[in-house]
């Protein structure tokens, strides 16, 4: 069971909410994944279209709403869009993101640090997203972190775990839960993600785009579940050297010499 | 000045940032009846400052205030 801040959550797959094609899709797609952490924006009511609203789409099922501070560009901003979650969600979860550069949307090290220790500071459960940067992880968790969330690639490119060594550096140091969010875009690469400790994959844009979200929502949470499987199962080390599956003695080589 | 009382009055605030005007509005209530939003499915900053829910009715609007109202969406 993976805890969070004292929150036991069985399914070690989180789902984000956006790009979905309607609402339906997505509460189905949420459905599917069995997830039981969302994230969700903040953003300026649509004036011209104020019935959009996803809390009421989402209904009253049970799970845990983790809002995120997109859009934010340096900690002041971020800390602004965290009191408004606050007071919108009624909870102290908080998906920290301080991205300055929107080609890119890699996060800013140095804002997020410094929002994480302020935010902390005033009872915030503070998940940020950071670059894969095992220094940075360790300096979030002495800040009060509640897990780290390095990125596998840059948002929504579908790249997969492209930060993988750093990530297991990041895995094995952490004492705080390790989210490996961004760029995945296959089950494989949550799989891969998981196989190699990650206590949880956040996946959105995946099962967002696919031509059935429903059905990847569903695919991702057997490779969550394959992945981590594997992982406590103890996967064998790579090697270069080849060695045989099959027994080396009792070949039969005097009969079939090109088996010896 | 009319016998009859105050006039209604236009007031002019920056609704998430736009300039909009508003006759017969004087607090945050009557903003988001006027709008035709849930109290519950909001959020209200005035000034930058967040207002609780239970002040809308109490928290009066003035010439030139900035409101942004906020709500969740889908996002990852």
């Amino acid at each position: 069971m993976l805890t969070i801040a004292g929150t036991e959550f069985s399914s070690r797959l989180f789902l984000g909410t956006g790009k979905f094609s309607s609402s339906a899709v997505m509460a189905s797609a949420i459905e599917a994944s069995g997830c039981q952490m969302v994230t969700v924006a903040l953003r300026r009511v649509d004036l011209e279209n104020p019935d959009d609203d996803i809390m009421s789409a989402l209904g009253q099922r049970e799970y845990t709403f983790l809002p995120n501070t997109s859009g934010a560009r340096n900690a002041d901003e971020a800390i602004r869009l965290a009191h408004l979650a606050r007071a919108a969600s009624g909870s102290s979860w908080l998906k920290l993101e301080v991205t300055p550069d929107p080609r890119t949307l890699l996060p800013d090290p140095v804002e997020t640090l410094i929002a994480t220790e302020k935010l902390v500071k005033e009872g915030f459960i503070v998940l940020p997203y950071m670059n894969a940067d095992p220094i940075l992880a360790l300096k979030l968790q002495d800040a009060g972190a509640a897990a780290v969330m390095p990125l596998g690639s840059p948002i929504g490119t579908n790249q997969g775990v492209l930060t993988d060594f750093q990530v297991e550096i990041i895995i094995d140091q952490a004492r705080v839960p390790v989210v490996v969010d961004a760029g995945i875009g296959a089950p494989s690469h949550a799989a891969y993600a998981m196989e190699m400790g990650a206590d949880a994959v956040l996946v959105n844009t995946a099962i967002s785009i696919a031509g059935d979200p429903v059905a990847m929502a569903a695919a991702f949470a057997k490779a969550v579940e394959a992945g981590r499987t594997a992982y406590i199962a103890g996967m064998g080390q790579r090697s270069k050297q080849a060695s045989a599956s099959s027994p080396e003695s009792g070949k039969l080589s005097s009969d079939l010499g090109f088996l010896a | 000045m009319s016998i009859l009382g105050q006039a209604p009055s236009a007031m002019n605030i920056t609704l998430n940032g736009n300039k909009t005007d508003f006759d017969n509005i004087s607090t945050i209530s009557e903003l988001l009846e006027n709008l035709d939003l849930a109290v519950d499915s909001v959020v209200v900053e005035l000034n930058t400052k967040i207002i609780q829910p239970d002040s809308y009715g109490a928290t009066q609007l003035g010439e030139g205030d900035g409101v942004e109202i906020i709500r969740f969406v889908g996002g990852g």
